[in-house]
C-alpha cells in the first residue's frame, strides 16, 4: 500500500469517528491518570453505558497534562464541543452519563472547560484558562486527543508526513533543515541537534546506529513517559527521519523498566509500523532500510549518560567511559552512533512535518521552539506543561501552576534535577531558556521543575540530591564515588546538628574537585544542587551549622515538639496516639512531651484538634513548658482556647 | 548495588527444581546467545524465579560463553536484579524529588511500620518485599507508591494501611 493510500484510509477512519452520531467518551489512562483512579472510572463508564443501554464510543487517550485534575474524562456529543471533566470518580461518571448523555444537561459545575468550536453556557474554554493559555503545544499536541494505540489516529493528524517529505530529500538537506530549525537537545545539555547529526553522518563507516534515550531517570521528571504513553509514533517518526539523514540502518530505544506502560505503547506502535511497512527494508519503496529494537533498562540512573547507556545496550554493566572518542565517531559496538532524547526526536517529526521556519518562529534567539516540563512539588496545579522558550518562571509557577500550595511562601524552584540547581525568588522573572538558566547557576535539564515553599529545607534538599547521586554513582571513578560520599557525610553532619563552621567551605572545595575530576556527567554535575543552595541559601546552612537550627523545621535532629500549656486542654488524644509513648499527662492534665523518648514523628501535631492547636514544632529554641504534667485547674491560667 | 551476596536459598523439592530447569531452558532457547541478550535474559529469568538463582546464572554464563563473573557483575550492577528470593508482593515507595518534597518520608515510614521491614527487605513469610525507588514518573500525583503495575497517587500515611489491605485482599 502506498503512503497516500494509508493516509486516505487513516483520514477516513478519523473522519468517521468525528462524524459518528454516537457520543464519544475520552478517558485519560496514562500512568498519572491510572494513579489517580482512571481504571475504576473506565470500569464505571462501561457499567453505566451498559445499564443505561447507551451506544457510545469510549477511547483511552494519553495525558493532556492537567495531572492535578486527574482522572480526566471528556465527553463529545454530536454537534457539541468537547467538554472536559476533572477529578472524576465512579460516582461522578454515573451522574455525567445520566445528566449529560441522557438528559442533555452538560453539568457545568463538574466541567473544567470546553475544547473546540462553539461554547457551552457556564463552561469556560479550556485552552483559555490560565493553566493552558500561555502554553504552546508542539510536541504534546496530540497527547490526550488521539488513541496512542492506533497508528491511524496519528497518521490522520499529520503523522508520518514528515517522513515522506524527508525521504524525498537528500540526507544533507534534512540536516540543514534541522540546523535551520535551531533545535537543541532536549535531554539537558542543549547541544544543537543538526550539528550532532552532521558529525555522525560525516563519520567514516558503513554501519551506523541511532539511539533514543528514554531512560528518564531524573527524579521529579516525567515528560518523556507521558509523551511515549500519549503519542509514541511521534518519537518513532523522528527516529526514522534521523536514521535516514544520518545513514543508520539500525536503532535502539532504551527505555527504563519503571515505565511499563510506555514500553507497552512503544511495542504496539512498533508492531503497527511493521504492519504498514513503514519500518524494515526499503521503506515506502525507497532505498532506505531501518530496523529498530526496544531495550528495557534495569534500574540504573547512570544509564541516562550516553556512553553508559550504550554499554548497557551491549549487555554490560552500565558504566560510562571517557570521551573522546565521542559516540558520533565510536559509539555502540565501536560504530558511529547518534543519541537523542525522546523529546528531541518528537520535535524532529514536527519540524519535518511543518518546516524549520515555522518551528524557529517560536522561542528565543538561542533557544528555539518549545520545552516540556513536569511542573511538580508545592504548586497548586501540578502537571505536564509545554511552553515556548522565553517564558518566565513567574508565568510558569503562578499562571500555569496557579499558586504555591496552601498559600505558602515560594522559596525556590529546582530545574535540572540532581544535576541542576535551585533558583530563589529573585529569578522569577528570568526567561526560561538554555543560556539564562545556565548563567543563573542552574541548567535546563530534561524538564523537571520542582517548586519548593517555605516548608522545604534547602540543606535537606541538598542532602537528598547528594544521597541520590551517591547511591547512583557507578563507582568507576574516584572523584564521584568517594567525593559524593564525603559530601553526603558532611551534609548528614549538618542536618544532624554536628556541622562545623568550616564545613560550608569544605563542601564548596570538594564540589569543585568532583566537578573537575569526574569521568561523566553524573559526577561532573552532582555537586550542583549543593553549590547553588550554598550560593542562594547560605543563611540556612549557617543556621544549621552555627545555631543548630533548621529554619524550615524539617531536619528531625534539630527540631522539637512541645505542648503549649496555655492551649492544652488535657484531652489525651495526642497522648493515646503517640507511637513512642512519649507524652505524659492525663484527662484534664496538661500534657508534656518527654524529649528523650520523642521520635519526632509529628503525629501529635497532626492529631491535636485544630481548635486547640496546642502542639508546637520549634527549632533552636525551647519554649517555657512545665517539666511534668500539671492539672489544668491547679495551673491557674486563663483558658484562652476553651469553648 | 542492591544486593551483595548470592542466595544460600532453601533446597527446593526435586520436581519443582526439574520444572524450573525446564523453564530456564525454554527461556534460553528463545535467544541466540549474544552478549547483547544478557540483560533481557536476566530480566526474564527474574520474572519467572522472582530472583536470580546462582545455578541459573551459571547456566546463562555457559549459554552466552561469558565468564560467570560477568553475569554476576551485571546482576549486581543494576538495581532491578535480586540475588536472594524476595517477597511475592513488592511494595515500591517512590523517593523521587517531587515525592520527597511532598512527604515521601512519611509514606515510607508508615509502610515500614505496617510491614515491619526496611527497604530492601522481605517479610519472613516472603509475602511482601519493600523497595524504595528513585522515581516512577508520576510526580504530579506525589507522593506515590506502586504495587505490581498499579500506581497509587496522592498518598497519605493514613491511606497506606488501606492500600496495603487491598493487596492482602487480592491474595
Amino acid at each position: 500500500m502506498s503512503f497516500a493510500d494509508i493516509q486516505k484510509q487513516a483520514i477516513a477512519e478519523w473522519q468517521a469517528l468525528h462524524d459518528s452520531r454516537k457520543p464519544r467518551i475520552l478517558v485519560g489512562t496514562a500512568t498519572c491518570g491510572r494513579a489517580a483512579g482512571a481504571e475504576a472510572v473506565l470500569a464505571a463508564i462501561d457499567k453505566e453505558l451498559r445499564e443505561q443501554n447507551i451506544d457510545a464510543i469510549v477511547i483511552q487517550v494519553g495525558c493532556i497534562g492537567l495531572c492535578y485534575a486527574e482522572p480526566l474524562v471528556d465527553i463529545i456529543k454530536p454537534g457539541r464541543p468537547r467538554i472536559c471533566y476533572g477529578n472524576v470518580t465512579p460516582e461522578i461518571v454515573a451522574q455525567l452519563i445520566e445528566d449529560y448523555l441522557v438528559k442533555d444537561n452538560p453539568r457545568p459545575d463538574l466541567a473544567l472547560g470546553t475544547i473546540g468550536d462553539g461554547g457551552v453556557d457556564g463552561i469556560p474554554n479550556l485552552f483559555g484558562l490560565p493553566v493552558l493559555k500561555s502554553q504552546l503545544r508542539i510536541v504534546l499536541r496530540r497527547c490526550g486527543f488521539i488513541d496512542p494505540t492506533n497508528i491511524n489516529h496519528y497518521i490522520a493528524n499529520g503523522g508520518y508526513s514528515g517522513l515522506v517529505k524527508a525521504l524525498a530529500m537528500k540526507p544533507e538537506e534534512i540536516i540543514e533543515e534541522v540546523k535551520k530549525s535551531g533545535l537543541r537537545g532536549r535531554g539537558g545539555a542543549g547541544f544543537p541537534t543538526g550539528q550532532k547529526w552532521e558529525f555522525c553522518r560525516k563519520s567514516p563507516g558503513e554501519e551506523k546506529y541511532i539511539i533514543c534515550n528514554a531512560d528518564e531517570g531524573d527524579p521529579g521528571a516525567f515528560m518523556n513517559r507521558s509523551l511515549l504513553e500519549g503519542d509514541p509514533h511521534s518519537v518513532l517518526e523522528g527516529m526514522l527521519i534521523g536514521a535516514y539523514a544520518i545513514g543508520a540502518k539500525e536503532g535502539y530505544i532504551y527505555c527504563r523498566a519503571e515505565y511499563p506502560l510506555a514500553l507497552e505503547r512503544l511495542r504496539i506502535a512498533l508492531k503497527q509500523l511493521k504492519e504498514y511497512q513503514l519500518i524494515g527494508d526499503n521503506i515506502l519503496g525507497s532505498n532506505f532500510s531501518f530496523h529498530l529494537k526496544i531495550k528495557e533498562g534495569a534500574g540504573a540512573f547512570v544509564c541516562g549518560e550516553e556512553t553508559a547507556l550504550m554499554a548497557s545496550i551491549e549487555g554490560k554493566r552500565g558504566m560510562p567511559r571517557s570521551r573522546p572518542p565521542f559516540p558520533a565517531v565510536s559509539g555502540l559496538w565501536g560504530k558511529p552512533t547518534n543519541i537523542n532524547n525522546v523529546e528531541t526526536w518528537a520535535n524532529v517529526a514536527a519540524i519535518m512535518q511543518r518546516g524549520a521556519s515555522w518551528y524557529a518562529s517560536y522561542g528565543t534567539q538561542g533557544s528555539k521552539g518549545t520545552k516540556t516540563f513536569s511542573l511538580v512539588g508545592k504548586v497548586e496545579r501540578t502537571g505536564l506543561i509545554e511552553v515556548p522558550f522565553g517564558i518566565t518562571m513567574r508565568q510558569i509557577i503562578y499562571e500555569i501552576g496557579g499558586s504555591i500550595l496552601k498559600g505558602k511562601r515560594f522559596k525556590g524552584v529546582q530545574t535540572g534535577g540532581p544535576s541542576g540547581g535551585c533558583l530563589p525568588p529573585d529569578f522569577l522573572d528570568t526567561p526560561v531558556d538554555y543560556d539564562s538558566l545556565t548563567s543563573a547557576g542552574s541548567i535546563m535539564g530534561s524538564g523537571g521543575m520542582i517548586v519548593m515553599d517555605e516548608d522545604t529545607c534547602m540543606v535537606d534538599m541538598a542532602r537528598f540530591f547528594i544521597s541520590f547521586t551517591q547511591l547512583e554513582s557507578c563507582g568507576k571513578c574516584i572523584p564521584c564515588r568517594w567525593g559524593t560520599k564525603q559530601m553526603l557525610d558532611i551534609l548528614e553532619d549538618i542536618v544532624n546538628g554536628r556541622g562545623k563552621p568550616e564545613d560550608i567551605e569544605l563542601l564548596q572545595e570538594l564540589a569543585e574537585s568532583i566537578k573537575d575530576g569526574s569521568l561523566c556527567g553524573l559526577g561532573q554535575t552532582a555537586p550542583n544542587p549543593v553549590l547553588t543552595s550554598i550560593r542562594y541559601f547560605r543563611d540556612e546552612y549557617k543556621a544549621h551549622v552555627e545555631e543548630k537550627r533548621c529554619p524550615a523545621l524539617v531536619c528531625n535532629a534539630l527540631i522539637s515538639y512541645y505542648i503549649d500549656p496555655e492551649k492544652c486542654q488535657g484531652c489525651i488524644i495526642c497522648l493515646r496516639s503517640c507511637p513512642a509513648g512519649a507524652i505524659k499527662g492525663g484527662k484534664r492534665v496538661i500534657h508534656v512531651i518527654d524529649q528523650d523518648k520523642c521520635t519526632k514523628c509529628g503525629t501529635c501535631l497532626d492529631i491535636c484538634p485544630p481548635r486547640f492547636n496546642a502542639v508546637v514544632k520549634t527549632s533552636g529554641e525551647r519554649p517555657a513548658v512545665p517539666e511534668e504534667p500539671v492539672p489544668i485547674s491547679s495551673a491557674g491560667k486563663t483558658r484562652g482556647g476553651q469553648q | 548495588m542492591a544486593n551483595s551476596s548470592v542466595a544460600q536459598g532453601a533446597q527446593a523439592p526435586l520436581e519443582k527444581e526439574m520444572a524450573r530447569q525446564q523453564r530456564l531452558d525454554e527461556i534460553l532457547s528463545s535467544y541466540q546467545g549474544n552478549e547483547e541478550e544478557l540483560i533481557p535474559i536476566l530480566q526474564q529469568v527474574q520474572q519467572v524465579f522472582g530472583y536470580l538463582p546462582e545455578p541459573a546464572m551459571k547456566k546463562i554464563a555457559k549459554f552466552l560463553k561469558l565468564p560467570e563473573s560477568t553475569i554476576f557483575g551485571v546482576g549486581t550492577f543494576y538495581a532491578q536484579f535480586k540475588l536472594v528470593p524476595s517477597g511475592r508482593n513488592i511494595i515500591r515507595v517512590c523517593r523521587g524529588t517531587a515525592c520527597h518534597v511532598r512527604g515521601a518520608t512519611g509514606i515510607l515510614g508508615e509502610v515500614e511500620k505496617q510491614l515491619g521491614i526496611k527497604p530492601g527487605e522481605s517479610t519472613s513469610d516472603l509475602e511482601y518485599a519493600l523497595e524504595a525507588i528513585a522515581c516512577f514518573g508520576s510526580c504530579a500525583l506525589a507522593p506515590v507508591m506502586v504495587i505490581g503495575n498499579n500506581v497509587y497517587g496522592r498518598m497519605t500515611p493514613a491511606k497506606v494501611k488501606e492500600v496495603l489491605a487491598n493487596v492482602g485482599a487480592e491474595r
